[in-house]
């Protein structure tokens, strides 16, 4: 006898997710279901729209990975146009890129993931001395006297004592699932909040580059943001001199903190080796140097693993109508008036809102029939894992250097194999490594913008096709990116200088998909498949696991792609 | 239940000194745009009051609101969430999931009915269908909460006006939140984000005044959203002065010349982007060589396109053509006093039409 169990908000993500997941009397979970619980349409909202434009409301899809829409949206509109970019703004969307990745990234290991491994309540009892000795062995951090978590720990004590424990209430305290000893679990805590005042640091790469953060400003044809190191009103000294200091701290905080972290609570959990999933990994690659269009170039390559197999790494074409399409067999969606239909390709992509779901309130969906407002994208009909493992896994799978002796070091640490990668906790660890080589390519990046600027090159923007006039009178393109979450995908269609048609196919998507047509089902829901669940009223390895894909429902389910004059056809449930 | 610490009591007990303390209160007295003379009455408030129960509900939204919350420099994202306020319910900080967070929110509406505040982002769309978060309706769970809470409020363009979900043409028939709140007063923070010392500051306004601040007529503290940002744009003089970037990255650019003929949409948008600037003051999109798209006025998404001026305000019947504005410098002051004029004529008729619609 199986029993239906439902974690519905999944908090500490992006949006509103919700999972219900059968579990069989031995408490192992036998099948699950991922749904995206609302919908907002952004992409009939551009349709019309000077395609110069979209990248801002598209960058709306999402304000935790903020930026990254906007990018696949202008390199989309430059596809499309064929406009090239000065190497300078190729250089300043890499160094924003690269301080998103690493601003998402410990944001989700401090603040959205830890408290899956970490028990709060717990460094109550840790001994701020020997908290000291752990840390102090595993890292050169200077905040790591005994008197520093002790101070600490009496905030966690304050807190607990006031009765009003905020954020960290009804959390499952005490929870078996939890490993650490106390000592730890009080390490983790002063990193949680080191880790919050370090985040809005490093946002403010994007605030001189691109004017704010969340929601920074990009322009197709390049940067806005001018180069003039003898203007006042020109990125000079000063400020490349903070954004400098910016990425060195980042250099020395992922270093010193996040990665020993990762380490040592890893530790404690590399016998909990569930949450592993598909084995198919996807990336569209990212991170050239100079040209985003030498994929050759790419630090963060393009591939495709299937079946686990890291001998052969398949390449991906985004214009080839046959490999990325969208099926919505179990999705709250109709194509052409049709609630089920074969796959589409993005460049004839279609989104009618067909809520067949139940009303409100409910206790289960009806997983039978559609139950998700995200859509089931496949390559050649296989569902795909995207993101920090799919990246690594490739990376490694092609032989590249850099990654083979990061991943090889930690799993000598770790003592463990590399399967084990393929888990909950791999996911995590895969997110931490790329973080050390991105904040690496960041220096880089800006050491060449450097050298350019010291050469005379202070170009950030091609004007040559600004104007509407200059533009073909239809044209295609596609913009992708790797964003924190995988691989991103943007496809235009351009007619008479409007937006005739816009697709995005985004990394929650692929992940959180519900199973298709062929009963193939998604990343997350493959990935909870037999894993046991000590306490079915506190289901923490359900959270654990969807935790480890740092979701972003906004981003999966932004999709709508309602024709005006269709409007009248939606019916709802 | 334990006796509940004051803000003041929990800051000594965390090891913050008095001194310490009364240097926060300074700050937060001017993150408020208050005088220095006022911060004793921020000392005050911060010794007596309670930690006040926050619920933070996401509608149709990008999480980029709550984003921005996390990070204020002044006061300091940690001391408003452990010494100010206790954040009760957030589908992003939470550590709570499922059953287990939905009955911290339950049990906030009903043990501190009338008491604690409700911060929401994001539009409320006309179907239920469409939003869903614990197998409810989110609109009837927002409704529920929003009755019984001593104010709301209103964080972003979403929440305020509707936003981008319902720019044109509102696949979702989204609305913004004021449409569904009768008797609980609501503060309209806008913007998309809005800043976030904004927004940290509003809350410390109500915490350390015990009210809400004082509103303009759309319903925004007039601390924050009283001016123009055209009115102390740094690239201001240049505007004056007839000068204009044609182009980015032309030499204008590089000098720091207006954006007005890029499409800076500043001399229509009321927020305090030039005066505070964002992410502890480090930039604002003008100072960073971009135009501003308006993003805390109503209505912004369809006023565009982005980077062309129009050369008629919207809302108004006066027209000026951007390629004379400011030719000599006596006509650029008479066409800068016709651009204010009409910005601030539209901003009235706005301000009238919201009023209307109340």
């Amino acid at each position: 006898m199986t029993e239906r169990i439902v974690v519905d908000p999944v908090t500490r993500i992006e949006g509103h997710l919700r999972v219900e997941a059968d579990i069989d009397d031995r408490g192992v979970i036998k099948d699950a279901f991922s749904s995206g619980t609302a919908v907002r349409g952004i992409e009939v909202i551009v349709k019309e729209r000077d395609p110069r434009d979209v990248w801002a409301f598209v960058q709306r899809i999402c304000g935790v990975c903020t930026s990254t829409h906007a990018l696949a949206s202008i390199r989309s509109v430059e596809d499309a146009l064929d406009i090239k970019i000065p190497e300078n703004a190729h250089l300043i969307r890499n160094i924003m890129n690269a301080a998103v990745f690493l601003h998402d990234h410990v944001v989700h290991f401090y603040h959205l993931h830890a408290l899956d491994w970490v028990d709060v309540v717990s460094a109550l009892d840790a001994d701020p001395k020997e908290t000291s000795k752990i840390a102090q062995s595993i890292s050169d951090w200077s905040n790591s006297s005994p008197g520093y978590f002790k101070e600490v720990q009496n905030k966690v004590k304050k807190l607990v004592d006031s009765g009003q424990l905020g954020i960290f209430a009804n959390g499952y305290w005490g929870h078996e699932a939890y490993k650490l000893p106390a000592e730890v679990n009080l390490m983790a805590v002063a990193h949680y909040l080191e880790a919050l005042d370090w985040q809005k640091e490093i946002v403010k790469v994007q605030t001189i580059l691109g004017g704010k953060n969340p929601h920074p400003h990009y322009v197709v044809g390049g940067m806005a943001t001018p180069l003039d190191i003898n203007s006042d009103n020109g990125i000079h000294a000063e400020r490349l001199g903070h954004i400098s200091q910016l990425i060195d701290q980042a250099n020395t905080f992922i270093n010193q903190v996040y990665i020993p972290d990762l380490l040592a609570i890893g530790s404690y959990y590399k016998d909990w080796t569930y949450g592993g999933g598909l084995n198919n990994y996807l990336s569209y690659g990212d991170f050239a140097p100079k040209d985003h269009y030498d994929i050759d170039s790419y630090r963060m390559p393009r591939g495709v693993i299937l079946n686990g197999d890291l001998s052969k790494v398949h390449d991906i074409d985004l214009k080839d109508p046959t490999q990325v399409q969208e099926f919505i067999d179990h999705s709250w969606y109709e194509y052409k008036g049709k609630t089920q239909d074969g796959g589409l390709h993005p460049f004839d992509g279609e989104t009618n809102l067909h809520y067949t779901g139940p009303e409100a309130p409910y206790k289960h969906l009806d997983t039978d029939q559609a139950y998700s407002w995200i859509k089931s994208p496949r390559y050649k009909g296989q569902p795909m894992e995207t993101g920090p493992l799919a990246r690594i896994m490739i990376s490694y799978a092609l032989g590249r250097k850099d990654v083979k002796t990061l991943v090889d070091d930690t799993l000598a640490k770790l003592k463990i194999p590399l399967s084990a990668l393929q888990s909950a906790l791999g996911r995590t660890i895969a997110r931490g490594l790329e973080s050390v080589l991105i904040a690496k390519w960041m220096r880089e990046d800006m050491d060449q913008l450097l050298a350019n600027i010291k050469n005379g090159n202070q170009v950030t923007f091609n004007a040559s096709k600004w104007e509407p006039e200059t533009w073909k009178k239809s044209a295609k393109g596609v913009g992708w990116i790797e964003a924190p979450r995988g691989a991103l995908g943007h496809w235009i269609v351009i007619e008479d200088g409007k937006t005739k048609d816009y697709q995005a196919v985004v990394p929650t998507t692929w992940n959180a998909s519900p199973r298709d047509k062929k009963g193939n089902i998604g990343a997350y829901e493959a990935s909870l498949k037999g894993t046991p669940v000590a306490d079915k009223k506190q289901p923490l390895e359900i959270i654990r696991i969807i935790h480890s894909f740092d979701p972003c429902l906004a981003c999966a389910v932004h999709l709508t792609d309602l024709e005006s004059d269709t409007q009248t056809e939606i019916r709802i449930g | 239940m334990k006796k509940q610490k004051t803000i003041y009591e929990s800051a000594l007990d965390q090891g913050i000194s008095r001194r310490d303390f009364l240097k926060m209160c300074t700050a937060l007295a001017a993150t408020m745009g208050l005088d220095f003379s006022q911060t004793d009455n921020v000392v005050e408030a911060m010794e007596t009051k309670k930690r006040v129960p926050v619920l933070w509900l996401q509608l149709q939204d990008c999480t980029g609101c709550s984003e921005s919350f996390i990070r204020s420099t002044h006061p300091k994202i940690e001391s408003v969430i452990f010494d100010m306020i206790s954040l009760e319910y957030t589908e992003v900080l939470s550590a709570a999931s499922g059953v287990q967070v939905e009955s911290n929110l339950e049990t906030v509406i009903k043990k501190y009915k009338g008491e604690y505040i409700l911060a929401v982002e994001g539009s409320v769309p006309d179907n239920a269908g469409y939003l869903m978060v614990g197998g409810k309706s989110a609109k009837d769970t927002f409704i529920r909460a929003a009755e019984n809470a001593k104010a709301v409020i209103s964080y972003g363009s979403c929440a305020s006006w509707g936003g981008i979900p319902a720019a044109y043409p509102n696949p979702t028939k989204a609305k913004p939140i004021t449409k569904l709140v009768k008797n609980t007063p609501v503060i309209l923070v806008p913007g998309c984000p809005p800043i976030a010392e904004v927004m940290t500051g509003v809350i410390a306004h109500i915490i350390t005044f015990g009210e809400i601040p004082e509103l303009d007529v759309a319903g925004r503290p007039k601390a924050f959203y009283r001016h123009r940002i055209h009115d102390k744009c740094n690239r201001r003089a240049y505007f004056d002065a007839g000068l204009f970037v044609e182009s980015f990255d032309d030499e204008g650019a590089k000098q720091g010349y207006c954006l007005y003929k890029v499409g800076c949409k500043g001399p229509t948008t009321y927020n305090s982007c030039a005066e505070m600037r964002w992410n502890g003051g480090t930039s604002y999109p003008i100072q960073s060589g971009n135009p501003c798209i308006g993003c805390s006025e109503s209505n912004f998404w369809d006023n565009g396109p982005f980077f062309t001026r129009r050369a008629k305000v919207p809302g108004t019947q006066i027209t000026i053509n951007p390629d004379k504005v400011g030719v000599a410098v006596l006509g650029a002051t008479a066409a800068g006093v016709a651009i204010h004029g009409a910005a601030t004529v539209a901003k009235k008729k706005h301000d009238e039409k919201i009023r209307g619609e109340e």
